[in-house]
């Protein structure tokens, strides 16, 4: 972009991102004319550290993937690894995890409503929500040891067992959530100003969506009836009817506006909600490890030869993540595909003709996640040969001290 | 000018600052209490503005430096000179004889002025839509903010604020311009909150949009004389209100009789209790319960509606008043 355009960098640093991005927008007057994303600003080489690794060092190294997906990655993990190895978790840990997944969603989805009421400058909301929040948080340290980090799933079930007390306090948290869901719909749904900032604003069309290859809750809100969860069950998914939440079966017609996503997640909690009591009611005796012994686990994995792909319905939508195991004790090959990934696409083409004022809405409404979309890229040379460590590190010195050229002129 | 107004007007703009900061403080503290945090102490702008103080001062390489470090002064000293024309309770005000409600409105619009200009002298995309956002709105806000002060003049005959502050606005009117002056009053409410860039219509300072706008590249001195200001601003227009639409004393509402320091110290603490329970309608509360409006719908709001009932009140004190 020439530097004598009247542009708005937004990123990497801005109050309106949490994570590094940079959106530069040109601007006439308040309108949005021309528009650039550019991403790649978080490098941490995370696949590259767990194929480094045994398979259950990897799996609460996928927990570190993202901060607030801290259970998506590893579901997609266990669910990968497991249809890899032939290994299946016993009923009782298969009713587990949906109800540990499901309690992510809720503080996932109340948390982003705290964030879009912010970008608007609504920061009473941003503290009621989070407020809200608390409580599910709380459940979760309560239910696994932890508030962000679970650590409890295992290749081959779930490291903790639900207890009598447990179940109590999660139909406690369960009626809490009912009453919390009908408040957020009065409060949310129906204020002026909320709707007055949203509606209309990040609309996405469904052939639109379609073309991005966007998913999760901006595909449902676009119309699109996708959800993993109903398109590949998986564990005690299997056993319940989950239907992907779009707004043509609440409201009648899909928009894909801002507004329509946060009806589509206050909705989704509700579904959350009725999962949990499911799992809760018809939750299975039985042991919770298939293979309780870890020696015994590595092992296999060591004995194994294979591949597998598997995916799980994140807050944000799919996570997909690919395993190859190849003789050693953990995977030959990891690759993980966040939601965040295909969602940024939809960022340049909102953010045309949209006003300044839209931006951190625009931008906030994927829920974007850029430590999610941080990958290694493995670099061959026309003739096929895998470049090592010393080219790379002397290619990454080249470009930085290129970059400080550019710089400092 | 007597040895009393000279002392009223070096003792009108230290007090100004210090009740400024002060309610800045409970504004804080009360919005913290209503979205149930605990909140900063009530002292705390007077150390934001200490350790504005002591922070450097730094100017960006492509700002018109002057412009750039005029305009905070500018600002806080059209702010110190507002404070000048307000009477304080029962006190006078130092410079009444001077001006009327036409400098205050030109005051007003000069601290908005400043800081638009600054912004725009920065050289910082970011000031620049900020600055540009402030002036779309003053041109929006402006219209009622006359309004109210025509309808005055046409129950006082006089733009002269001691005139109007001499005798209560309620007891001279007849009951459909009393329904007028009640408009009047609600629609100088809601431009309290865009002439004080608070929320919903903190348009050109938005935080999350464009990094706080006029004030994006301001730092050290030159924004602890931008914070000075915006605190004494939301003093005075509070100020402004209560002399307008609240005029009662406390000897009038309680019907004791007062006399000598007593007298003096009664009505300033019940002064400054009216005004602070303005500023809480008008800011805190408003800032807490709505989230920022886009530009164009700010404009909408006080060009269509608030215009409407500033217009409908202004009709109703003619009708009153003939």
């Amino acid at each position: 972009m020439p530097k004598t355009a009247y542009y708005i960098p937004i990123g990497p640093i801005h109050p309106a991102l949490k994570e590094p991005i940079r959106v530069e927008a040109e601007v006439e007057g308040e309108k949005i004319v021309r528009v650039d994303v550019k991403r790649g600003f978080a490098h941490r080489g995370i696949e590259y550290m767990g194929m480094k690794r045994n398979a259950i060092q990897t799996l609460y190294l996928s927990e570190r993937i993202c901060g607030i997906c801290s259970i998506s990655h590893p579901y997609a993990f266990v669910v990968t690894a497991e249809k890899a190895l032939g290994i299946e978790a016993p009923p009782r840990a298969q009713y587990i995890r949906p109800i540990i997944a499901e309690l992510e969603r809720i503080h996932s989805h109340i948390l982003w409503l705290g964030v879009i009421a912010h970008e608007m400058g609504f920061d009473s909301l941003l503290f009621w929500t989070w407020k809200g929040r608390e409580k599910v948080l709380d459940l979760l340290e309560l239910l696994t040891g932890n508030r962000i980090n679970y650590s409890v799933y295992m290749i081959g079930g779930v490291r903790r067992d639900l207890k009598e007390s447990h179940i109590k306090a999660i139909k406690d948290a369960i009626t809490y959530y009912w009453k919390f869901t009908e408040q957020m719909k009065e409060i949310i749904l129906s204020d002026p100003v909320y709707k007055a900032r949203t509606r209309g604003v990040a609309q996405l069309s469904k052939e639109m969506a379609l073309k991005l290859n966007v998913v999760g809750p901006v595909a449902r809100a676009a119309g699109i009836r996708m959800d993993i969860r109903q398109d590949m069950p998986y564990d005690a998914y299997a056993d319940i009817d989950v239907r992907a939440v779009v707004p043509q079966d609440i409201v009648g017609e899909a928009k894909g506006d801002a507004y329509d996503i946060t009806m589509v997640r206050i909705y989704e909690i509700e579904q959350s909600l009725d999962i949990i009591e499911y799992c809760v009611d018809n939750l299975p005796e039985g042991k919770i490890l298939a293979i309780p012994n870890y020696p015994a686990l590595l092992a296999k994995i060591r004995r194994t030869k294979g591949e597998a792909i598997g995916a799980h319905e994140a807050p944000r939508g799919e996570v997909v993540h690919y395993l190859k195991f190849d003789g050693r004790d953990g995977p030959s090959v990891w690759k993980v595909i966040a939601p965040s990934y295909n969602n940024i696409n939809s960022w340049a083409p909102l953010l045309l003709g949209a006003e300044v004022a839209d931006i951190p809405i625009v931008v906030a409404y994927i829920d974007p996640c850029m430590c999610c979309n941080d990958r290694v890229a493995l670099l061959k040379t026309p003739e096929g040969k895998v470049l090592g460590y010393e080219y790379i590190h002397k290619k990454a010195v080249e470009k930085t001290k290129k970059i400080e050229k550019e710089v400092r002129g | 000018m007597t040895p009393e107004t000279l002392f009223y007007a070096v003792a009108f703009p230290v007090l100004g600052i210090f009740l400024g900061l002060t309610y800045k403080g409970i504004d804080r503290r009360i919005s913290a209490r209503m979205t149930s945090r605990i909140g900063p102490p009530i002292r705390q702008p007077f150390w934001d503005v200490g350790k504005l103080l002591l922070k450097e001062t730094v100017v960006p390489e492509n700002a018109v430096k002057w412009l750039f470090n005029a305009m905070p002064i500018l600002a806080f000293a059209s702010s110190m000179t507002l404070l000048l024309y307000i009477p304080f309770g029962i006190l006078k005000a130092p410079l009444e004889g001077y001006g009327d409600l036409i400098v205050i409105l030109y005051l007003l619009t000069l601290q908005s002025l400043a800081m638009a200009v600054g912004g725009f002298s920065s050289g910082s995309p970011f000031s620049s839509v900020g600055a540009q956002r402030e002036m779309v709105l003053m041109m929006s806000y402006e219209m009622p903010l006359a309004i109210v002060i025509i309808g005055f003049a046409l129950l006082y005959k006089s733009f002269s604020l001691t005139t109007i502050a001499s005798t209560p606005v309620w007891t001279m009117v007849s009951p459909v311009a009393a329904l007028g002056v009640v408009l009047l009053f609600i629609a100088l409410l809601v431009v309290t909150p865009a002439e004080l860039a608070k929320l919903p219509f903190d348009i050109a300072e938005a935080e999350t949009e464009i990094a706080e706008g006029m004030l994006a590249e301001y730092s050290g001195r030159n924004l602890a004389l931008f914070y000075l200001s915006d605190a004494v601003r939301g003093f005075a227009m509070a100020a402004i209100e209560a002399v307008l639409f609240i005029p009662f004393t406390f000897s009038y509402v309680f019907g004791i009789s007062l006399n000598g320091a007593m007298l003096y110290i009664v009505e300033s603490l019940w002064f400054l209790f009216k005004v602070l329970i303005i500023y809480i309608a008008a800011v805190t509360i408003v800032r807490t319960s709505f989230g920022r409006f886009r530009i164009e719908q700010a404009s909408r709001i006080f060009w269509v509606h608030v215009n409407l009932i500033a217009l409908l009140g202004l009709a109703l004190v003619w009708l009153g008043v003939r």
